[in-house]
């Protein structure tokens, strides 16, 4: 507990000019820092002074519920700091929301292959919990996007890990240690991206069913040898398909024209199902309706498992979590990935994280209320070993643990 | 210092006796990597047969504070699997054997010293090939690939071997072993995959690494472009990644290794007049999907000042165009008795002009630079021949090296782009990095390995660290002490 209560006066008087603050809805203290210096100098003191921090975006997709003496928001790191386009690289900060990005990156005919659950999340949120939607098959998790970030740890240390050019193993790479680590180390602000230049053709088709049937489907396009940009098993909810049972299978294909029309035949042949194509506006519509679905969520959970093991841990999940039949639920088949969105409560939780870690599938909270998490852990419990080492870089990040981060499961 | 009889016997005990070497001659054998320039004879080389042997190896070291260096084969071009007089080299190359393919799945799950090729050989049959193919490939395994987290030509379009590791079974330098990430890749926490993948053998030895494997396309196609100018070279691989094509491979050669190439027996029909040739490969789902690209490309590549461009579509064609690339290294190592390969990034729009200041360095310390590299990533290598007996010429050498890298960092670039910071380039790690970072980064290596006794003395340059306050520390009555602000 912090020595001393702290109010917006005394925060003002302690970090000086340079740092805007202000008070969050729950009435807790909030700096705005608009530089790495002066996050810096935000822990520093807090760490000094023992004050819990809570680490807020855009504060749009997890709730900023998290018990603290002091929020600090990356609001003030707003800038899209340089794009690139022939090298293909950009740099930003953490609060620039992703939809801000997208459109500056389109300017300059370049993309971060890369898909985000949620509405105007920012950059930072994105990296922090490792978020990925449907793109992952195809290009990966944000993780293989990320050239270099700026942390600044739990007690004010500016650390800069890899750099901006697309390769390089010059040191360890903080960065992946960083990406999905929910902001157990630090606050990140700003980040080196990779880019690519906008594909030439992009081209979407569709298909509803049950969802054995799609999922059968699925893997018979993999087991053609096949990889397209997205191939997305969708839930009746999530696939807007309108009728219960009726699940809906969406791929994509980026590329160069002709690529991407092979692919188109030789997807539907595999698949065998009466596809319908969308393409330009009317695919962007899908997409986005997909993505920006669970806004108003109260639970996201992923699970990840194998692509053979999909079906099992789709029964898994509707065994536990099936008071609500109409879930919203995401599957990435190529890679392995389950996205549930709704309310569920904790016990449900846990029992099915229990039961998935049994067939080593881990299921991780994107978000949940804070008595959740906090009981919970965003990742739970750890293979043997595992949980003293997160424990040990915890404490080296921050050594006076004043970053309310619930990573494990509450003792 | 000497690694004592008494606990050597122990480890002999273990592994028997023949799989311990402590002769100076056979220790020789060890005392050297893939890179001329440094030398160190270890203590003693232990050859495990088995995971469960390299654990109890480990725990007996730990017991006795005995710092070890993993190897595998070798080839490491960062003298990262050297060890000193007073250390165990742990040569992984008996565990060598693939312990499962899983092809609905695409994952296949190996032991350390599996050699790079005959992973892919093992899975051809299922139509799928693990995809990080580092020129060493035939020869160096997937435990060094992830130590170093190694690159190679196709990794531009697929990715470096950290986008391939899953899992990854550790023996951390107490003994104690831990299991990191999840069939799936993703895991029961932060990424520490990701983290190890990459720490050069500083976090403790990786005895089980599960990889993705990738299909194998379908259709490809090859081209060869040969230019008047490596400026004119150089722009065109800016052009064609700019306008949206993802080739499977962009690699560049100059013209000095265009010469070795042509004069060794892997010669593959490169013009020798050319000042620089481009390897450019096209792959995707069918044959005129891919024959329709890579005309856009051949385009492309004349309006950028390509004097010819040759197609190639049948597999020993392509085979013969690549083989000039693969085996380059070994024809320059012709062109002297000595070869020493650097390996900077740059931005690639700035490709042209630090390859002429390259080539002007060279030529003001009067020895000859070769060029051959991954162009469509930045990740230069340009090689120097000279002859190592020679004091005078290994000055020159250092120096030119020396001033190579500051034109690469200048650039935006960074220090190394696959091979990895061993020992070799210790001393310019402060240039890319704060105090402050090393520090992080040593704090780091010591929640792994408190003692710093898996391969020390790589990596990070600790004179130049901050020290971390919050970082697990050793003191000499072996506690592990943790210190907080
Ligand atoms: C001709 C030639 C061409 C090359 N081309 C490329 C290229 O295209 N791309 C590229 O990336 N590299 C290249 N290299 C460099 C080298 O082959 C790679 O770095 C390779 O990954 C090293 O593998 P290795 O088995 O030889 O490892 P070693 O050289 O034996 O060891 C390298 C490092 O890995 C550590 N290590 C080894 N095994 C383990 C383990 N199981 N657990 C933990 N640590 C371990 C060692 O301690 C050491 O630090 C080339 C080298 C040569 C000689």
């Amino acid at each position: 507990m912090a020595h001393r209560e702290l109010t917006a006066a005394r925060l003002r008087a302690i970090l000086g000019a340079g740092t805007r603050v202000g008070t969050a809805p729950d009435g807790v203290p909030r700096a705005v820092p608009e530089s790495a210096d002066a996050c810096a100098l935000v822990l520093r003191t807090a760490t000094q002074e023992q004050w819990r921090v809570r680490i807020e975006g855009g504060a749009r997709w997890s709730p900023p519920d998290a018990p603290a003496d002091l929020v600090l928001t990356t609001a003030g790191l707003r800038r899209v700091t340089d794009v690139s386009a022939t090298d293909l690289v950009a740099t930003a900060e953490a609060g620039v929301p992703w939809s801000t990005l997208r459109r500056r990156l389109a300017d300059h005919g370049a993309w971060v292959a890369h898909d985000l659950p949620g509405d105007e999340r920012t950059l930072g949120s994105a990296v922090v919990t490792g978020t990925a939607g449907p793109l992952r098959a195809g290009f990966g998790a944000l993780r293989d996007h990320i050239l270099g970030i700026t942390l600044v740890t739990g007690d004010g240390r500016i650390v800069q890990t890899g750099g901006r050019v697309v390769k390089n193993v010059a040191g360890y790479d903080l960065a992946k240690l960083m990406a999905g680590s929910f902001g157990a180390f630090g606050v990140v602000t700003s980040l080196h991206l990779r880019l690519r230049a906008v594909p030439r053709a992009d081209m979407t088709l569709t298909a509803t069913g049950t969802r054995d049937h799609l999922l059968d489907a699925a893997h018979a396009v993999l087991a053609a040898g096949r990889t397209p940009a997205a191939m997305e098993l969708l839930s009746p909810r999530a696939g807007g398909t309108g009728s219960a049972g009726q699940w809906m299978l969406a791929v994509r294909m980026l590329g160069m024209e002709s690529e991407v029309a092979a692919q188109r035949d030789a997807i539907t042949q595999n698949a065998g199902l009466p596809f319908t194509p969308h393409g330009g506006a009317d695919a962007a519509d899908l997409w986005r309706r997909l993505l920006s679905g669970t806004g108003d969520d109260e639970v996201t959970l992923r699970l990840a498992t194998l692509p053979e093991g999909l079906a099992d841990a789709l029964d898994l999940v509707a065994h536990h979590l099936d008071e609500t039949v109409d879930d919203w639920i995401s599957v990435t088949v190529p890679s392995g990935q389950i996205r549930w969105s709704g309310a569920a409560g904790a016990e449900d939780i846990a029992l099915l994280r229990r039961n998935a870690a049994e067939r080593e599938v881990p299921l991780t909270i994107e978000r949940a209320p804070w008595p959740v998490r906090k009981r919970l852990g965003h990742f739970g419990a750890y293979r043997a070993g595992v949980g003293r080492l997160v424990d040990q870089l915890r404490r080296s990040f921050d050594p006076g643990r004043v970053l309310t981060v619930a990573v494990g499961a509450e003792q | 210092m000497s690694v004592a009889a008494q606990i050597l016997d122990a480890i002999a005990g273990i592994v028997g006796p023949r799989w311990v070497r402590r002769q100076r001659a056979e220790l020789e054998t060890y005392a050297s990597d893939g890179l001329p320039t440094l030398h160190a004879r270890p203590g003693a080389v232990v050859l495990p047969g088995h995971r469960d042997e390299v654990i109890r190896v480990v725990r007996v070291l730990a017991h006795h504070s005995v710092p070890f260096v993993a190897r595998g084969a070798g080839t490491g071009l960062s003298g990262g699997a050297l060890g000193e007089s007073d250390t165990v080299v742990i040569a992984l190359t008996r565990l060598s054997r693939i312990l499962s393919i899983d092809p609905i799945n695409r994952r296949a799950v190996v032991e350390p010293g599996v050699v790079n090729a005959r992973l892919s050989q093992a899975t051809a049959q299922y139509g799928l090939h693990y995809a990080p193919d580092p020129s060493s490939q035939t020869a160096c395994t997937i435990g060094g690939n992830v130590a170093e987290n190694a690159g190679g030509p196709h990794c531009l379009k697929y990715g470096v071997t950290t986008n391939h590791t899953l899992e990854l079974e550790v023996v951390l330098p107490s003994g104690e072993v831990v299991r990191l990430g999840s069939p799936n890749g993703d895991q029961w926490g932060p990424d520490l995959v990701g983290l190890f993948v990459g720490s050069e053998g500083m976090f403790g030895i990786a005895t089980e690494i599960t990889v993705r494997l990738v299909p194998t396309p379908r259709a490809v196609c090859t081209l060869l472009a040969a230019f008047g100018s490596i400026r004119a070279a150089g722009e065109a691989v800016s052009a064609i990644i700019a306008a949206g094509i993802v080739p499977a491979a962009l690699e560049m050669m100059d013209q000095n290794c265009i010469k070795a190439v042509e004069s060794s027996i892997y010669r593959a029909g490169y013009p020798t007049d050319a000042a620089a040739v481009l390897l450019v490969e096209l792959d995707g789902e069918t044959a005129t999907a891919v024959d329709e690209e890579s005309a856009i490309v051949g385009d492309m590549l004349r309006t950028r000042g390509a004097r010819s461009v040759k197609t190639a579509h049948e597999q020993a064609d392509r085979d013969r165009l690549w083989q000039g690339r693969k085996k380059a290294f070994g024809a320059l190592g012709r062109l002297g008795p000595d070869l020493v390969v650097q390996d900077a990034v740059v931005p690639r729009s700035a490709l042209p002009d630090v390859l002429d200041d390259i080539s002007r360095i060279g030529a003001r310390y009067g020895l000859t630079v070769s060029n051959v590299f991954h162009a469509g990533d930045g990740n230069l290598h340009p090689n120097i021949t000279f002859d190592r007996t020679d004091p005078e010429q290994r000055a020159r050498v250092e120096r030119a090296s020396g001033e190579i890298m500051e034109t690469c960092i200048a650039a935006g670039g960074t220090i190394t782009g696959e091979h990895g910071v061993g020992s070799d380039k210790l001393r310019y790690m402060s240039s890319i990095f704060d105090a402050e970072t090393l520090g992080a980064m040593r704090a780091v290596r010591r929640v792994f390995d408190p003692e710093e006794r898996s391969n020390p003395g790589k990596v990070i340059p600790v004179h130049a660290c901050r020290e971390w306050s919050g970082a697990i520390r050793y003191d000499r009555g072996r506690t592990v002490a943790i210190e907080t602000a």
